[in-house]
């Protein structure tokens, strides 16, 4: 089959084969070290916890929860004493209010664990609830709520379910390794969504650098007529929703719009997994596959940890980094995407994908020079952007001229900056601009709303009187 | 323990660099350098040293004046040099060489902020000062003798013999090859197309403005022809045109960035150069053909800005 893309983007050095070749390890977390479950792990209103400092909580057991409809449920991963309720940092940046679990070791399991159901006699309601009560998000990164992402607009008919096995961030192999190991799992967890949108053809978008991987996934689907793998020109950032829909679809996501408006529904390689565990099997999202990669740790590889561990503890737990040369710069994620962090001391979350451990070399940030026009930001920008400009209109202050320009649609790939001569820090110049003007349309907008408000209420004042 | 390294994404880079680009683009012109020295011997040596120091000493003299940080080593000084040096006929003093140069660096590229800052191209906008205050040394043509040791007489170039309506000595081989009169870099064009397929084949420049510039010259002058004479190979390969075509008008800071803009870019600077050398008062038409299309290119990028992905449909505003 012919390998489909998209317009633009670029081809970073891919780094995968440190960590592409080694299995899955389970690395459980030590007895009496503390996890801590952060109140926000997904897009939308943060969890309330449901138990108190001196609980005893156990494997499974759902201990926050909000009542709104955009949230996701968080469970205990391991079975013990809940010694606080404090902020905790998290792999973005931002502290959050975490609950605190001093793991005893015994992992005691809560009951009515491991009740898995045949998703066949389901109706569609049972499954979707089912889904949000084992706490499913995106586990690619942005963590959307994965009920509310499968339940869209009536108006939006489905009729792709793409799965997102592209893995186009350098360095990251986990979600190819799941691909190699457990196969059946993920096809039965896309029968699940399809089950869902019975119109909906499901296709597996997978990257050409990865052989064994189409191999591995073709075989899972033989016999299945309603999903089928598509290999993908292996370039960033073609795990991107949008871009990846474009690929496989040739529909475009308009400025602004959800995937569902394309008639499109993308989740990634573990979060379908996660739909089938929740399902089949009766568990909630509870662990992970997290790589842990670069020239600054011993072994690098893919491990199965319990969200909720820090990375200081997985990182202790595989070897530590090493000693002749150490790491000096942590990444959570991809090298193209992921933030950069200042500790180990950082909560797992259902969303941490990675863990690189970068050496001085691999660490190295040129200097900054003039933008010389070269034009190729503008020729990998994946959005059709002008970047080097929206650059200009960041340093300036410009907010105006950067929402003219389109700067609110940029997805911060960092394909700009990948590929900048000049080196200049486009993305992320562009990125904080982004936040500074998103801030000042919320607002208004909110604005404007208190002052519709205020006067339907002055204008029912005055009617009444 | 909290001393990892914090810094906006992405965290890697690829190896391309400012340095790296201008020394592909010297690495391009060394075809046509040697050309210059083998057809105009020990004088194009002269000039083409003096004018790359000069370059390089008024940037870093800038620099130094102003408490700037000193960026030579980016290359673009060097560059800027040698393009004046292809510019100027080997007949001309060293004077000319080192004024073109301070002209070029300080008047249209410092002044104005720097590498990337500029709006014209530094070495045209020298040669353009040097054309017209100096005439005399700027269109004095020395024959290709190289390094014979005879003194070399003063020769008309093809252009300037086809502006009189005369048929041009030198065949369309001797064309190609350069054995003509002409600047220093401008005469071989068999060595500039070399150093331009290589820039294409280092993706420094794109195909969209050399290839559409030299096609939008052959097919004006294979319509409108001088005198009722048609002659479009003889055209691309007279003059400064390839050149110009490759190495000129492809400048990064002078040409537009959107795709659509670079078209229109090199389409006015084919019409013009046709313009200039059939009707115009010069036989030589590139050199103010881009410099007049640089001045254009804030106008063109206005109206060629690319439509984004997932572009919204345009509504006009309801009343």
């Amino acid at each position: 089959m012919q390998a489909l893309t998209f317009k633009r983007g670029v081809h970073p050095p891919d780094g995968k084969a440190l960590s592409a070749e080694q299995p899955i390890k389970v690395i459980l977390p030590k007895e009496d070290s503390e996890l801590f479950y952060p109140m926000s792990q997904h897009i939308g209103a943060p969890c309330e916890p449901l138990v108190a400092v001196g609980d005893h909580v156990k494997v499974g057991q759902k201990i926050a929860e909000s009542g709104a409809f955009m949230s996701s449920p968080i469970f205990a991963s391991v079975s013990g004493e809940v010694v606080d309720i404090r902020p905790m940092l998290v792999p973005g940046g931002a502290m959050v209010k975490s609950i605190v679990v001093k793991n005893d070791g015994k992992m005691e399991e809560i009951e009515g664990l491991n009740q898995g159901r045949d998703y066949t006699t389901m109706t569609n309601d049972e499954i979707l609830t089912a889904i949000k009560e084992a706490g499913v998000v995106g586990l690619g990164g942005a963590g959307f709520p994965t009920h509310v992402k499968l339940d869209p607009p009536k108006d939006t008919p489905i009729d792709h379910i793409l799965i997102n096995a592209a893995e186009c961030e350098p360095y990251l192999t986990c979600d190819y390794r799941l691909m190699l190991e457990e196969p059946e799992r993920i096809v039965k967890g896309l029968q699940i969504m399809l089950k869902l949108h019975p119109g909906a053809k499901g296709v597996i978008g997978i990257e050409m650098n990865k052989p064994k991987a189409i191999e591995s996934m073709t075989k899972a689907c033989e016999g299945i007529d309603n999903i089928t793998v598509q290999p993908l020109v292996t370039k960033f950032p073609q795990g991107s929703e949008k871009h990846l829909i474009y690929a496989i679809t040739k529909r475009e996501v308009k400025s602004g719009a959800l995937p569902a408006s394309a008639g499109c529904i993308v989740d990634n390689v573990d979060t379908v997994l996660a739909i089938e565990r929740a399902i089949c099997k009766g568990r909630p999202l509870m662990r992970r596959i997290v790589t842990v990669s670069g020239q600054g740790i011993k072994n690098p590889g893919n491990y199965k940890i319990r969200i909720g561990m820090t990375l200081r503890d997985l990182v202790d737990a595989i070897g530590g980094f090493k000693e002749d040369n150490p790491p000096v710069k942590l990444i959570a994620g991809g090298p193209m995407m992921g933030p950069t962090l200042y500790t180990l001391d950082v909560a797992s979350v259902k969303t941490t994908s990675g863990l690189l451990c970068f050496t001085k070399e691999e660490a190295y940030i040129p200097e900054e020079r003039n933008c010389i026009r070269c034009g190729k930001c503008v020729d990998h920008c994946p959005m059709g952007l002008m970047p080097f400009m929206l650059n200009a209109f960041s340093i300036k202050g410009d907010g105006e001229g950067f929402v003219a320009h389109h700067g609110l649609d940029c997805i911060e790939c960092g394909s700009c900056s990948y590929e900048c001569p000049a080196k200049r820090q486009l993305a992320q110049s562009i990125r904080a601009t982004k936040k500074i003007e998103a801030g000042k349309k919320a607002a208004a907008a909110a604005a404007a709303r208190a002052k519709a408000e205020a006067e339907a209420k002055a204008k029912a004042e005055a009617e009444k009187n | 323990m909290s001393n990892f390294v914090v810094s906006g994404t992405p965290h890697v880079r690829s190896k391309e660099s400012i340095q790296s680009i201008m020394r592909d683009v010297i690495i391009a012109l060394i075809p046509a350098t040697a050309a210059g020295i083998y057809y105009f011997g020990v004088k194009a040596i002269i000039l083409i040293a003096a004018s790359i120091v000069s370059a390089v000493f008024f940037e870093w003299l800038y620099q130094k004046l102003l408490k700037k940080p000193v960026t030579i080593s980016d290359l673009s000084a060097v560059v800027t040099g040698l393009l004046l040096a292809m510019n100027l006929p080997a007949a001309a003093p060293v004077w000319v060489a080192i004024v073109g140069s301070a002209f070029a660096i300080i008047f249209a590229k410092q002044l104005f902020g720097g590498l990337g800052q500029n709006f014209i191209n530094p070495a045209l906008a020298g040669r353009a000062f040097l054309l017209a205050s100096y005439p005399t040394e700027m269109t004095t043509w020395p024959a290709p003798v190289g390094f014979s040791g005879a003194d070399a007489v003063t020769i008309a170039t093809p252009l300037s013999q086809m502006k009189t309506g005369a048929f041009p000595d030198a065949s369309l081989m001797q064309l190609f090859l350069g054995q003509v009169g002409g600047c220093i870099g401008e005469t071989c064009a068999a060595a500039l197309i070399i150093g331009g397929l290589y820039l294409l084949w280092k993706h420094v420049i794109s195909w969209k403005i050399p290839v559409i510039y030299i096609a939008t010259v052959f097919v004006l002058t294979a319509l409108i022809g001088r005198h009722g004479v048609r002659m479009p190979v003889y055209e691309l390969f007279a003059g400064g045109l390839m050149l110009g075509a490759f190495f000129m008008a492809t400048d990064y800071a002078s040409s537009p960035v959107t795709p659509k803009g670079q078209v229109i870019f090199a389409v006015g600077c084919g019409v013009i150069t046709t313009l200039i050398r059939i009707f115009g008062g010069y036989p030589e038409g590139v050199s103010y053909s881009i410099l007049i299309m640089n001045v254009c290119v804030p106008l063109i990028e206005r109206f060629t800005e690319p439509t984004i992905f997932g572009a919204l449909p345009k509504v006009k505003e309801a009343k």
